[in-house]
């Protein structure tokens, strides 16, 4: 496999995966406002600063724009239609590689998404279009996992994923931990379990989570779930075990593997019913960092970043 | 209900299905009376979902755009297919295979002893003034003998009824991944009518192409490393660069992808580390090759590809320097060559051309223009030419002079009638003058596509194909009344 078609597979993955995880995030938030009382209802701002485009927003907080800016807006990286067409560019340049339902799957979602956009900007609009999203996403999933053989291509496709995954986790925790009330010590306990709820639901969690901890819906356990499980798709702990299992099907992985097993021992040592918000803020931007080494060391390890000697950046986007 | 072919205007020139009394030919006779019980709105029900196909499959090319922005165009596709009787098309066939022979053997002579100019069968001269004549290749022996692996020439049916060769894409011919998509596209759409007539399958194409590149190969083995070399996402053919390395099974490279070591191998870069490569199907222009030994700008290239294809540790088609027939000057000559080496007479003739660099022919030229076609030696699609019946007294001035100046780069041809096939327009059938374009593929071997890309000018009148101007495709199909 070319070293320049697993780097396109694996950010395909990526963007692929983005785009859903924006759309769950955008709907629960939807929901959750519905829930708040009037005054308390700045948290759109804070899915500007969840995806980290916090610098390159220049409209208000308010609902319409900041919708605006995170389904349609193609400037923002981020954005829903940006990033399904990221990932149907990339598909495009693999075209031979991936099976050609995946490419006319991605191709409609992309086109469906760009056309639609304009109605997910209204409320009645908004739910079936986000739906729709997350629906063909896991679609492409499945038929990814049904249709493209299970080789190098395809581990990087788990890779690509599962390293998306754990970096929207851990930036759901970081900012959404914080919004509504200062710390989990003091009082507000109905929105406090509101808001713990929604975190859940954002990665669809809340069912999942009951079932595995069989406790109410508390700020360490929800933590914990969503951090240190390895049952939960979503849990940092789940997607870093799945990135270690691909690699090691891979050639030459010595390096990448280092990468997770930093990550895998920042995991276990952490004390999570200890952390007060600052703390875990802090904890959280260690692990985004420990996500970037291991991007790195992916792209110098198989995405032709060794054959190279311009330096490689790691950052939330795919260098050209 | 349906398509009226009472109605349908006979333009008075050959048209491909109906005859001149508007009654539908043999071999068209059960399309017509399908099209005729269709309802009205179930036809423009199967127009809009071939369009959907279209769009969905992803069926696109590229046209450039300087803001960068939505670069890919859905292929206008018509859904009435281009009928061919097999008995017609086995003539074409062995013309074809005639055709390309003489070429290759033309090519392959002009790199070595170049008999057919000491003969005096071809001018000296032309050679010497020829832009893609290479002489890098010169005493290169390809597999085979085979320089052009790949080959699209287009067939003309003017209104006499015949056949005619109007040029032969020697250098990277593009289109066949639209001949194929257009069958899958009409068997989405039209499944019903397959079932009327025996059509001969297109789909082994993807299958030839690999076998005719893997019998290149340096290396003897089962499964030599063949990959497809494409300049990238903003070519206008990318998307049959990936669809033919799909469809094959190859890597689609890039030139950064690639590598020419110090032991003059190809290698790609791969998650394993380097790999050597024995075939690969280019579909870069000749100059863009190699920085090395060509353009130094180039940015598309591979630096030693073509030290590495000389010492014979790779094999490259199209070859480097096969463009050297594909030139309308040349062209002119190729049922000189067949008779030269081949001891036969053409089986499909040439459209007759006035070279302009003959005293006589310029001379006729000059004073013809406004019924002739003019055409640049080195040109492709459609552009640089002069229209002589649809051209006004000022640009005719302009290719006078431009003939005076330089009349090797020039040929003129009469002004064709290009043959008309129905082709759907607002619910009815209206006659659009159309093109065809078979590949023919070499090596060990030798296929003819069955059929090829029919392409139709889709505006009124119009004789101009391109897609880049206004054209559009249809579904070509060769069939077999006796089976």
């Amino acid at each position: 496999m070319l070293s320049r078609v697993a780097g396109n597979i694996y950010w395909m993955a990526r963007y692929l995966e983005r785009a859903e995880d924006m759309a769950r995030l955008i709907n629960v938030n939807a929901n959750l406002t519905l829930d708040l009382p009037k005054g308390l209802s700045p948290i759109w701002g804070q899915l500007v600063a969840i995806t980290g485009a916090g610098d390159v927003y220049k409209g208000d907080y308010e609902e319409r724009s900041v919708l605006k800016f995170l389904i349609s807006d193609t400037s923002n990286w981020c954005s829903i239609v940006a990033c399904l067409s990221y990932a149907r560019e990339n598909a495009r340049t693999i075209r031979d590689v991936i099976p050609r339902e995946v490419w006319e799957c991605i191709n409609t979602t992309y086109l469906n998404a760009k056309d639609n956009a304009p109605q997910a900007l209204t409320k009645r609009g908004r739910y079936p279009f986000l739906q729709d999203i997350i629906t063909s996403t896991q679609m492409l999933t499945g038929i990814l996992a049904g249709t493209m053989n299970h080789d190098a291509g395809y581990t990087f496709l788990k890779i690509g994923r599962n390293l998306e995954r754990a970096d929207m986790t851990s930036r759901i925790i970081d900012t959404r931990s914080a919004n509504l009330v200062p710390d989990a010590t003091t009082t507000k306990a109905t929105y406090d379990n509101l808001q713990w709820m929604s975190v859940l639901k954002s990665l669809t969690g809340y069912q999942m989570y009951r079932r595995e901890m069989q406790v109410r819906i508390q700020r360490q356990e929800v933590l914990k779930f969503l951090i240190r499980s390895t049952a939960f798709p979503r849990a940092i702990a789940h997607c870093m075990n799945e990135v270690e299992a691909s690699l090691k099907g891979l050639p030459g992985h010595e390096k990448p593997l280092l990468a997770i097993h930093r990550i895998k021992r920042q995991l276990d040592a952490v004390e999570i019913e200890k952390l007060k918000q600052a703390e875990l803020q802090h904890f959280m931007d260690q692990l985004q960092v420990g996500f970037a080494c291991l991007h790195q060391e992916l792209q110098l390890c198989f995405f032709g970043g060794a054959y190279e000697t311009a330096d490689v950046s790691a950052s939330m986007t795919q260098s050209a | 209900m349906g398509i009226n072919w009472g109605k349908y205007k006979y333009p008075h020139l050959f048209d491909e299905m109906v005859n001149e009394d508007g009654s539908p030919k043999l071999v068209a006779q059960k399309l017509a009376a399908h099209l005729a019980t269709i309802a009205d709105d179930e036809l423009g029900y199967l127009k809009s979902t071939a369009e959907l196909a279209i769009k969905e499959m992803g069926i696109s090319f590229t046209v450039y755009n300087e803001e960068g922005g939505s670069i890919d165009r859905q292929w206008p596709f018509d859904i009435i297919p281009r009928i061919v009787s097999k008995k017609e098309w086995d003539v074409v066939e062995a013309g074809l295979k005639q055709r390309v022979k003489a070429l290759n053997m033309f090519i392959d002579d002009l790199y070595h002893d170049q008999k057919i100019i000491k003969d005096k069968v071809f001018p000296k001269e032309l050679l010497s003034k020829s832009k893609n004549f290479r002489p890098q290749c010169m005493g290169m022996s390809p597999a085979h003998g085979v320089w052009a692996h790949i080959c699209g020439s287009d067939l003309v049916r003017h209104s006499d009824g015949k056949i005619y060769v109007l040029e032969d894409n020697l250098r990277v011919p593009s289109g066949v991944s639209y001949m194929l998509e257009n069958r899958q596209v009409m068997k989405r759409v039209f499944a019903d009518l397959f079932s009327d007539y025996s059509i001969m399958p297109v789909d082994d194409y993807p299958s030839q192409l690999f076998d005719t590149l893997a019998a290149l190969s340096p290396r003897p083995a089962e499964y030599p490393q063949v990959v497809v070399l494409t300049p990238g996402i903003y070519n206008s053919a990318y998307f049959e660069h990936s669809y033919l390395a799909q469809q094959m099974g190859c890597e689609l490279v890039e030139g950064s992808d690639l590598v020419v070591n110090s032991d003059d191998c190809v290698y790609m870069k791969t998650i394993y580390g380097l790999e050597r490569v024995d075939v690969i199907y280019r579909r870069i222009d000749d100059l863009f090759l190699d920085p090395e030994a060509f353009d130094p700008n180039s940015m598309l290239g591979v630096p030693g590809l073509m030290r590495a294809w000389l010492k014979g540790n790779v094999a490259l088609a199209n070859a480097p320097g096969a463009g050297v027939a594909d030139d309308k000057v040349v062209y002119a000559f190729v049922p000189d060559m067949i008779r030269y080496y081949l001891s036969e007479e053409a089986l499909i003739p040439n459209v007759p051309t006035y070279l302009c660099m003959k005293d006589d022919d310029r001379k006729y030229v000059l004073e013809h223009l406004e019924e002739l076609v003019v055409k640049p030696a080195n040109e492709s699609g459609g552009y640089g030419m002069l229209i002589g019946p649809a051209s006004t007294k000022k640009e005719r001035e302009k290719f006078a002079e431009l003939i005076k100046e330089d009349p090797r780069n020039y040929i003129a041809q009469p002004t064709l009638n290009l043959s008309t096939v129905p082709t759907l327009v607002d619910g009815q059938a209206e006659p659009r003058h159309v093109d065809m374009r078979p590949f023919i593929l070499s090596s060990d071997q030798t296929h003819v596509t069955m059929g090829g890309l029919t392409r139709v000018a889709l505006r009124k009148g119009s004789l101009v194909v391109n897609s880049s101007q206004g054209g559009g495709s249809k579904d070509t199909w060769i069939v077999d009344e006796e089976a």
